[in-house]
């Protein structure tokens, strides 16, 4: 299962972070700074992989943002290497050539395409089409009741 | 497509300039969080982000309060707040407001709402209480869009509590028409699973609709619910291994729609998924694992793309392929796969390589020599992560021949680490290698002493204590004496030395060894050199308080010489007026005895500091006390916990009265209350004397900088390539490294060639580990020489309590055993003149008396033969527990014949054996479970088989060893172990042999150590055949909690008083049994009587009381009462119980026992 996925930039600031097990605030913050820090930290052409305290971590940099994520020492760390390019993926086809920015400022749909590719720290859908319908068919919703209060 | 991506991101510096629209093309320029953003990223310093967030949050707080926000503003207030506190502004105010947004806004608002809900709360958080209406209004909408905003919410978080309000909607959502609804209702109750698995039990058989559905994405939802019951408890779930097989089949055959493809690889995390639930189901099962074996292979084999998802399945299917039963031609291809991954270039399938490793090696060490030279250059890779990969794997092949070069590369890693965790971690298995291990005294001393240097404050304290405990409990010999010895001997020098770099804990260590075996020491120095140098420790400014008071315990018990005691008058001069209280008392202690000689040897004898106090812990002598004030009028006592339940009573109306009156009597509270004060027995944490450290907080690690390396650069970079080409085959030559006089970390001598070091070292490292070697391959469980291992805890206490000298009780336990050799000897006279007195044919018992004689070769024989019926088995019980028997020979005389009736054993399964005639006679009264195969090995020559039977006191496992093989077995050693059970072999030591064609039995008694609704057992039984390699078969069974439940006899008054005193309870609705002739309560109530061994006390009209107990530890056992009573058209169940997980662990039996009648 995955604990955490955390998003940031090479500057360190956090972009996204997601939590799927209870954890008090101030390890919250330890472990955004922890990974940080390591991550980071690491020369490029290094392992994907880290271990931090029980737990595995695999991180990823696209561009400018890296992609970091926790899981139980038991995972397959190459699979969860693969969940997090399907994620970008998912962005990718949501944004239209996502940029860093696209994030920064709708960060709340970042969350949402989240919401319905991982749920609970388990993989709730893997196909890329059915995820980004059910994104659409919330937007439109979106769309349509928008509509009528910007008149 | 990555490609795409990395292109478009790499774009991106340049529009982080921010003209005024770069990048935020779907975000309207003006809106108040694109401003806010932007402002952050113009900003330069941390403080005026502080400013300006501080500022945002003040009106962010103003505008959630105000009436007029609507919704709308809201929610866009509520994405800001989102914001401020992903960059770690605390914005609590708004938790409340994102509530709101949820429960009142139209459906986008909502969204956001939720969003803000789950990114803010916790899953403890009370606040959440005020969402459940809201999902519960949610989950019933018409609309789809909330339903499944609503169910994101509920399997992200939910109060644990709360479940069962909205349980009943999410189950309808089971067989809601639209797919991604059931989807996510499966996760939802995944998700409930795992919090409170006790609630969503009864939906398991619509767990299997969602298994069996249309849609492949709910099917693949439901296995992450199976993947946990399975890991849980494989053997419930074994028939559905060929469905998981079909599905697999079906996957990766390519049957699924393409949109389940990921890079052209078809559904890979489904594939996985099934892959893992396989190996949990065809773990020690070769019935099982036979099924599977061809899809497996298949799987192998479709996955060849070059793409890290088809490793990723590789990896999962080897893992799958070495946990089931083996099958030597899929182990073989398995094993090629793992070889790809280690030679590949990339460093992620390397990682992945070594870890695949690690955990084949347990099965199989060999496996590891093909890849020596890479596992070597792994050692010194340039990233620390696949370096600690690599001593992992080292770690797991370590046997006694290599464990100096292993550990001295470990030792290397921790000098260089500064994780605490992995030090922590590290410092663990180099201190369990050097105990299980260690070659000599010398070595183990410094290895350790390298262990609590590197260690520090931070490792474990159980590595102290077990430190100390193997130099204070090993007997008196030569060589125990050798070790202290020389433990003493380089803790002086260390002290002598430089003192200020080391750790508080190795200081207290040094001090406690010093203290109890300086005298070792020929007075060959002056007998006041340790004293001073204790006393120097103790004046330095970075000694803690904590050790300073270890080290006034150690001077207390060496202050016996002049010069000594006038050491002592000094410190204790300096330390009686410490602050510290505790210091202080320790000064006044050194004081007193150090001057009082004839006191000093009664309090602290030079011998026998082994013993350990005796402790009552029941406090009985306080008993007279109690009663006397008890009877003066005092108030019984109450725990902590009643205290707190009684104020809740006084404050609350009881909405569930109790309906049977009963008298109370306070005297009953004063037995059943009591804690046991066990902890107490450790209290004495501080004293120099005990072996207890107590676990300290501050964490100090020590770097030791500048360490030798025994690869230089070049070496290594130099035959990175032909090496990993051609792994070279192991190197025979006996290797200088492994001499302990000469250690590995000295730097070889320059004339050898870089690539002649790396084998060398190669063949120091994997010694031990060739085919040639009778390594056990079940692990190095017995391959070590074990020269540390520890004593058995009751041995040396026993020994202690006896009050004897050393050499007294060796000379006693010599007469003992005296006397039972020769006692063994008579009954086994006695019982070849039984046996040939009761048997028809003389002939045959004298032939098979004979044979038990010499095959047993010491006639360890006690007790009578005898036999049971005409025609039954005949029976030798052993003194060593176990009970021989010759298969029944029914009417046969002829030898010839009696081998025609029993033609060809291998054939016959064990449950085909009547085993029932080998029960023990002082068992077969009883009432006992069926015969459950537990496994046997590839041609039948060896069957294991279980049976429990149900004493009164405790549970007795039976274990039958049926050997159907000519030969005899040798050497046997059975182990049961499981950490929730307490496992002891009835009489004694365990068995030694089986002859050829007969069968075997061992008892042993198990009682639970903590209530819990089903334990693993896992048992591991040795044994060698004649001009055999040592053997190992491996099995696990599974125990309920009901097979340790036993009826508790209590009259209804005993009952009403006991229920007051119990604290831990539980209620919960069950479902009634109805039957045609009985009551429904009755009938329920029989039900849980015959299923669970409960004792009905009494049944009242509707109400009923039920009472049973958990055998637990020695003695009685645990109670556990039930209130019962019939409500509407199911019972209201309410437990009670002195032991927290009693009630819940029972409700689980019950729920499940009235299911299935």
């Amino acid at each position: 299962m995955m604990h955490f996925l955390l998003l940031f930039s090479r500057q360190g600031k956090l972009r996204l972070q997601k939590w799927f097990t209870p954890i008090p605030e101030r390890e919250k913050k330890k472990i955004v700074r922890d990974m940080t820090t390591m991550v980071l930290g690491r020369k490029p052409r290094s392992c994907n992989f880290l271990h931090w305290k029980d737990l595995k971590i695999v991180y990823k940099k696209y561009a400018s943002l890296y992609f970091c994520c926790g899981l139980d020492a038991e995972e397959n760390e190459l699979l969860a290497l693969e969940v997090l390019h399907r994620y970008v993926e998912l962005l990718d086809k949501y944004f239209g050539n996502v940029c860093e920015l696209d994030i920064i400022f709708n960060f709340e749909k970042a969350y949402f395409i989240l919401d319905e590719f991982l749920l609970g720290g388990e993989v709730q859908e893997t196909s890329k089409q059915v995820v980004s319908r059910s994104i659409e068919a919330s937007d439109m919703l979106q769309e349509v009741s928008e509509r009528p209060c910007s008149r | 497509m990555s490609d795409v991506v990395e292109k478009t991101l790499s774009a991106l510096p340049s529009l982080l300039s921010l003209d005024s629209q770069a990048g935020a093309g779907k975000l309207s320029p003006s809106s108040k969080l694109g401003n806010l953003i932007k402002g952050i990223t113009e900003l330069t310093s941390k403080h005026e982000e502080e400013t300006l967030i501080k500022k945002e949050l003040e009106s962010i707080k103003e505008q959630v309060a105000s009436p007029n926000t609507t919704m709308r503003q809201m929610k866009e207030i509520m994405v800001r707040a989102i914001y401020c506190e992903m960059l770690g502004y605390q914005a609590s105010f708004s938790y409340i407001h994102a509530i709101k947004l949820a429960q009142q806004g139209s459906v986008l608002e909502k969204r956001v709402g939720y969003l803000a809900v789950s990114l803010f709360l916790n899953e403890t958080d009370e606040f959440l209480l005020l969402l459940v209406n809201t999902v519960l209004k949610d989950l019933q909408s018409t609309n789809l869009i909330e339903v499944c905003m609503a169910l994101t919410v509920v399997s992200q978080m939910f109060p644990k509590d709360m479940i069962p309000a909205i349980l009943p909607v999410v189950e309808e959502k089971l067989t809601h028409p639209k797919e991604i609804i059931r989807r996510k209702a499966v996760l939802a109750l995944y998700k409930f699973y795992l919090i409170a698995p006790n609630q969503v039990q009864h939906i398991h058989s619509k767990f299997r609709k969602a298994l069996c559905d249309k849609d492949p994405g709910v099917m693949t939802a439901s296995l992450h619910i199976y993947l946990q019951l399975i890991k849980e408890n494989p053997e419930s779930y074994k028939d559905l291994t060929g469905s998981m097989v079909t599905i697999l089949r079906q996957v990766v055959g390519g049957k699924l729609p393409l949109d389940f493809n990921y890079h052209s690889v078809p559904a890979p995390w489904l594939q996985i998924q099934l892959l893992r639930i396989l190996a949990y189901l065809g773990k020690e099962d070769q019935g099982t694992s036979e099924m599977m074996y061809d899809v497996l292979e298949e799987s192998l084999r479709r996955a060849e793309m070059n793409h890290n998802i088809t490793y990723a399945i590789l990896f999962e299917c080897v893992k799958t392929i070495y946990t089931v039963h083996p099958k030597s031609q899929l182990l073989e291809k398995a094993a090629e796969c793992i070889g790809n991954f280690v030679l590949s270039p990339k460093i992620n399938l390397k990682y992945l390589g070594l870890k695949a490793l690690t955990y084949v090696v347990q099965q199989d060490a060999n496996l590891a020599l093909p890849h020596q030279m890479t596992i070597i250059e792994c050692l010194d890779h340039s990233d620390v992560i696949i370096k600690r990969e690599t001593l992992e794997l080292l770690f797991r092949i370590t046997n006694a021949q290599n464990v100096t070069v292993i550990v001295e590369k470990m030792l290397e890693f921790l000098r260089l680490t500064c994780d605490d965790y992995s030090t922590i971690d590290l410092v663990g298995k180099v201190a369990e290698l050097a105990e299980k291990y260690s070659p000599d005294n010398v070595w183990f001393i410094q290895t350790m002493n390298s262990v609590f240097s590197l260690g520090g404050d931070v490792m474990q304290p159980d590595i102290p204590n077990n430190f100390l405990r193997l130099l204070a409990e090993g007997v008196d010999n030569v060589e125990d004496r050798q070790l202290r010895l020389f433990a003493v001997d380089s803790y002086v020098s260390l002290l002598q030395g430089e003192t200020a770099k080391l750790p508080q804990r190795f200081l207290q260590v040094i001090s406690w060894v010093l203290g109890e075996y300086s005298y070792l020491r020929e007075e060959e120095s002056d007998p006041g050199s340790v004293m001073r140098l204790l006393a120097r420790l103790l004046d330095q400014r970075h000694t803690s308080t904590e050790t300073r008071s270890w080290v006034l315990g150690a001077m207390t018990k060496l202050c016996s010489s002049p010069v000594s005691v006038a050491l002592a008058r000094d410190v204790c001069e300096r330390y009686s007026g410490s602050l510290n209280t505790v210091l202080r008392q320790k000064a006044q202690e050194l004081m007193i005895l150090s001057q009082d000689t004839k006191l000093r040897a009664r309090v602290l004898p030079a011998e026998g500091r082994l013993e350990s106090p005796e402790v009552d812990s029941s406090l009985s002598f306080l008993d007279g006390y109690v009663s006397d004030a008890l009877a003066a009028g005092a108030a019984p006592y109450k725990s902590p916990h009643q205290r707190q339940e009684d104020l809740v009573q006084e404050k609350a109306l009881s909405l569930e009265p109790y309906g049977l009156s009963l008298p109370v009597s306070l005297s009953s509270c004063s037995i059943t209350d009591r804690r046991s004060p066990t902890l107490l027995s450790m209290s004495s944490g501080l004293s120099g004397n005990s072996t207890e450290l107590s676990h300290q907080e501050g964490s100090t690690t020590l770097k030791l900088e500048g360490v030798k390396r025994v690869w230089g650069k070049d070496g290594y970079l130099a035959q990175q390539q032909s090496a990993g080409e051609t792994p070279t085959p192991l190197v025979e030559l006996p290797s200088p490294l492994l001499s302990p006089q000469s250690p590995p970390s000295q730097k070889p001598s320059s004339g050898l060639e870089p690539d002649q070091e790396k084998r060398q070292l190669a063949s120091s490292l994997f010694v031990g580990l060739g085919s040639h070697n009778s390594v056990c391959l079940m692990g190095r469980a017995e391959t070590a020489p074990r020269h540390f291992r520890r004593k058995p805890r009751g041995e040396s206490s026993s020994g202690a309590s006896e009050g004897s000298s050393d050499s007294s009780h060796s000379s006693r336990s010599a007469a003992v055993d005296n006397l039972l050799h020769s006692n063994l000897l008579d009954s086994t006279t006695v019982a070849s003149e039984g046996g040939a007195a009761t048997t028809t044919t003389p002939q045959q018992t004298s032939q098979r008396t004979l044979d038990h004689t010499t095959s047993n070769g010491n006639p360890h024989v006690e007790g009578t033969e005898q036999r049971v019926e005409a025609g039954g088995p005949l029976s030798l019980i052993r003194g060593n527990g176990m009970v021989a028997v010759v298969p029944p020979t029914h009417t046969q005389t002829d030898p010839q014949t009696q081998q025609d009736l029993h033609p060809a054993p291998a054939l016959e399964r064990p449950r085909d054996l009547p085993l029932t005639s080998h029960l023990p006679a002082e068992l077969s009264g009883l009432a006992r479970s069926e015969f459950t195969p537990l496994c046997s090995d590839q041609d039948s020559s060896l069957a294991l088989s279980a049976c429990r039977v149900y004493k009164e006191d405790a549970l007795v496992l039976l274990v039958f060893i049926s050997n159907n093989n000519d030969s005899a077995l040798h050497q046997m050693v059975l182990q049961l172990t499981c950490k929730e059970l307490e496992i002891s072999c009835i009489s004694g030591s365990p068995l030694k042999e089986v002859k050829g064609h007969s069968v075997s039995v061992c008892l042993h008694t198990v009682v639970m150590k903590r209530a819990s609704v089903q334990v693993e057992l896992a048992g591991l039984l040795s044994y060698q055949r004649p001009l055999g390699q040592p053997q190992a078969a491996q099995f696990s069974l599974s125990l309920s909690l009901k097979h340790f439940l036993r009826p508790l006899t209590v009259s209804t008054g005993d009952y009403g008083k006991m229920w007051l005193s119990f604290s831990h309870d539980l209620k919960q609705n069950l479902r009634l049994v109805t039957t045609e002739h009985q009551e429904p309560l009755t009938a329920t109530l029989d039900a849980l009587k015959g299923k669970l061994h409960l004792h009905v006390v009494d049944i009242i009209g509707s109400e009923g009381i039920v009472a049973c107990r958990l055998l637990q530890g020695p003695g009685q056992g645990q109670p556990c009462l039930l209130h019962c009573r019939v409500h509407a058209d199911s019972l209201a169940v309410w437990l009670r119980s002195p032991v927290p997980e009693l009630p819940d662990s029972l409700l689980y039996h019950c729920q499940k026992a009235l299911t299935e009648t």
